[in-house]
């Protein structure tokens, strides 16, 4: 588990993060989300230890990260950026050299990426020549070459067209599910609503919500359900406790006073007839994000 | 099995646990891909090429030139031959008189005619006749020279200084040049694709400036010392060898002085582009190292018959690796003279690396505009 605690850092006069905290959990995915500006690169930096924090430590299962471990992370940088002359294959064996990776390991490594990622074709090609789809696996493929035990990606989707899109998913999903932490950010919250176990969401340099998404849904969601079934819901608006809000026919959305009101009404449903849908009415990612940056 | 069915199949903790490497390796495998870096770039051997060709032919030229040095012709009568043969450096061409000798020195033929003298007081026995300026090199020869002393002898000849002094200058300025503009191309080339950003999350920042500062300094030592061998073989195979055994000593030198002053040029070529975030604005923020450079090129050709400036020269780091094997060439610098100039080379080289590689952390990160250089040397924040 990675735990960024209390972190502060300012630029100049600015501030722009104050007292930055929250985890993240092995094997789960963190989606970090949060407006231009609002601090979500420096705190990547400060994790990676490119940035150093006016105050505050970032542990690992509770010890301060030293640079030695760090060594052992990924990181893909919001910021694109391979050598342009280098040769693919080559340029990722350098950065897993870099990172302490034995040469053999290295060019096995290296080669196991490019074929996950589609790139094998391109391998020798020089990196300038790539088209800018390929230059971001390539990127991919370098935050991860060296096996990091932590992977933190700023903005890993952006730039990439669908297929890549779902290639780079997958590819990540594995390596959640290898037992690695996973932090990234993303402007595209419906990618983020998908993948992610957990959520931050950070706005002017301070967290306003974490923890797991499930959860935050949960908290964020109002006492409102919908019913879809195979014939006319007309009869809710006789049940106490239940405020009608629409109607159509056979689906009904209402706000139901209690959870066992809720469920009562699920079970007259169930008795009138077959229910196509029952659930609470979830708010999206982005509707709860509008809400806790406000 | 690839890497990713590896991380489904295994926790965190049984992952290979690849071993960090040490500074020193960091800085070699930065060093390395400099040098392969170089390597590939044709302009880079193509430049290195021309370079060695043109040291080989100007020792070549000047062992010929010296070898052969052509004799003044000059037209005589039957009665000035044996004066002028006696000299042993002009070349006498026969006329049948002073009409045609005349005439010989009017198209060219000759540079000067001596013919026997016709005023009753002239002290000598002939009369020479010029063109359109007294012919020194002729009267020089005809001349009735005193018994000299001389009470300390140049150790070289001037013309020869003069050569030797551009020879040095010139391989200073062009190496430093070539290798210190190469490692500010670099640094400016890892800021402007922000590769950086991944090198400082892998590796220390100094570790990254070392390995430059280290991988152009292999290179520019393996260059010197090429041109260094190249002089050297170029004289033996000219038979040059006089020349050789006076020189082969300051080249030696030339090169570890070298060596080490470009240590520190090369510190401040990263430092100072490390301040900006283009190539096109590489060239304005290194412009004042260049001129370090520049400096001792141009003193050591105008001054290289002056002693104090050469004594300055050759303890000032900058203009140290031209200076001082200038001064043991001509055989004026104390056996402990380069040892002692060494050593402060060496201590400013520190210094200036020290320096440099806190400008370079601090400015890294700092994109878009020209980082200041008081921020650049005090700020401990990027942005």
């Amino acid at each position: 588990m990675l735990e960024v605690a209390a972190i502060n850092k300012h630029y100049g006069a600015r501030q722009v993060l104050t007292d930055v905290n929250f985890t993240i959990g092995d094997g789960r995915m963190t989606g970090f989300v949060g407006a231009n500006g609002s601090g979500k690169t420096t705190t990547m930096r400060i994790i990676l230890g490119v940035l150093a924090a006016d105050s505050g430590q970032v542990l690992l299962d509770g010890i301060p990260l030293t640079a030695e471990v760090r060594r052992r992370f990924g990181y893909m940088p919001e910021e694109r950026g391979l050598y342009p002359k280098m040769r693919v294959q080559e340029q990722l064996v350098y950065l897993a050299r870099l990172h302490g990776v034995p040469p053999k390991a290295a060019a096995d490594n290296a080669d196991a990426l490019l074929e996950r990622l589609g790139l094998t074709e391109r391998a020798r090609d020089l990196v300038e020549s790539l088209s800018l789809g390929n230059q971001q696996r390539a990127q991919i493929a370098a935050a991860l070459v060296h096996d990091p035990e932590f992977l933190v990606l700023d903005e890993p989707f952006s730039g990439l067209d669908p297929i890549a899109v779902e290639t780079v998913l997958g590819v990540l999903r594995d390596y959640a599910a290898g037992g690695a932490p996973v932090l990234f950010s993303s402007h595209q919250l419906d990618l983020v609503e998908r993948l992610c176990d957990d959520l931050v969401i950070i706005a002017d340099g301070s967290i306003r919500a974490a923890g797991p998404s499930q959860l935050l849904r949960d908290e964020h969601s109002t006492p409102r359900f919908e019913l879809h079934a195979n014939s006319d819901v007309g009869w809710l608006r006789q049940v106490s406790g239940v405020n009608v809000l629409e109607f159509d026919g056979s689906w009904a959305q209402f706000e139901a006073e209690s959870e066992s009101v809720s469920q009562a009404v699920l079970r007259e449903a169930l008795e009138r007839g077959s229910v196509t849908s029952f659930g609470r009415d979830r708010p999206s990612l982005a509707t709860i994000f509008k809400e806790v940056i406000q | 099995m690839s890497i990713l069915s590896q991380h489904t199949a295994t926790a965190r903790r049984q992952r290979t646990e690849y071993q960090a490497p040490t500074f020193a390796q960091s800085v070699w495998l930065v060093s390395n891909r400099e040098i392969t870096a170089r390597l590939r770039s044709k302009a880079f051997l193509i430049s290195t090429g021309i370079l060695l060709l043109l040291t080989i032919a100007s020792v070549i030229v000047a062992g010929i030139v010296s070898a052969n040095p052509p004799l003044t012709k000059v037209a005589v009568l039957d009665s000035t031959s044996e004066v002028v043969e006696a000299t042993g450096v002009l070349e006498a061409v026969s006329a049948s008189g002073v009409a045609e000798a005349e005439e010989m020195v009017r198209d060219g033929t000759v540079s000067a005619a001596v013919v026997p003298a016709t005023g009753a007081d002239s002290v000598l026995d002939v009369r020479v006749i010029a063109l359109d300026s007294v012919p020194t090199s002729v009267l020089g020869a005809l001349s009735v020279i005193p018994d000299v002393t001389v009470l300390e002898p140049a150790a070289q000849p001037e013309v020869l200084i003069y050569f030797v002094a551009i020879g040095f200058g010139l391989v200073f300025f062009l190496s430093a040049m070539t290798f210190g503009t190469t490692i500010a191309q670099s640094v400016v080339e890892e800021k402007q694709t922000r590769v950086v950003e991944i090198l400082m999350s892998a590796i220390p920042v100094r570790a990254l400036m070392a390995g430059k500062v280290v991988g152009n300094t292999i290179m520019a030592f393996a260059q010197i010392t090429l041109i260094g061998v190249l002089v050297s073989a170029s004289m033996a195979v000219t038979g040059q060898h006089v020349l050789l055994t006076d020189i082969g000593g300051p080249i030696i030198w030339f090169i570890v002085f070298f060596t080490f002053g470009f240590v520190l040029i090369a510190a401040l070529y990263a430092a100072t582009a490390s301040m900006v975030s283009r190539q096109e604005d590489v060239g304005s923020v290194t412009a004042p190292v260049m001129m370090l450079v520049m400096i001792p090129y141009f003193l050591v050709i105008f001054f290289n018959n002056n002693p104090l400036v050469l004594a300055i020269m050759s303890y000032v780091p900058f203009s140290a690796p031209v200076g001082m094997p200038m001064r043991m060439f001509l055989g004026t610098a104390e056996w402990w003279e380069p040892l002692l100039s060494l050593a402060i080379l060496l201590v400013t080289t520190w210094g200036v690396v020290v320096l440099g590689s806190r400008i370079y952390s601090n400015s890294l990160l700092r994109m878009g505009g020209r980082v200041k250089f008081t921020e650049a040397l005090s700020a401990r924040s990027g942005s």
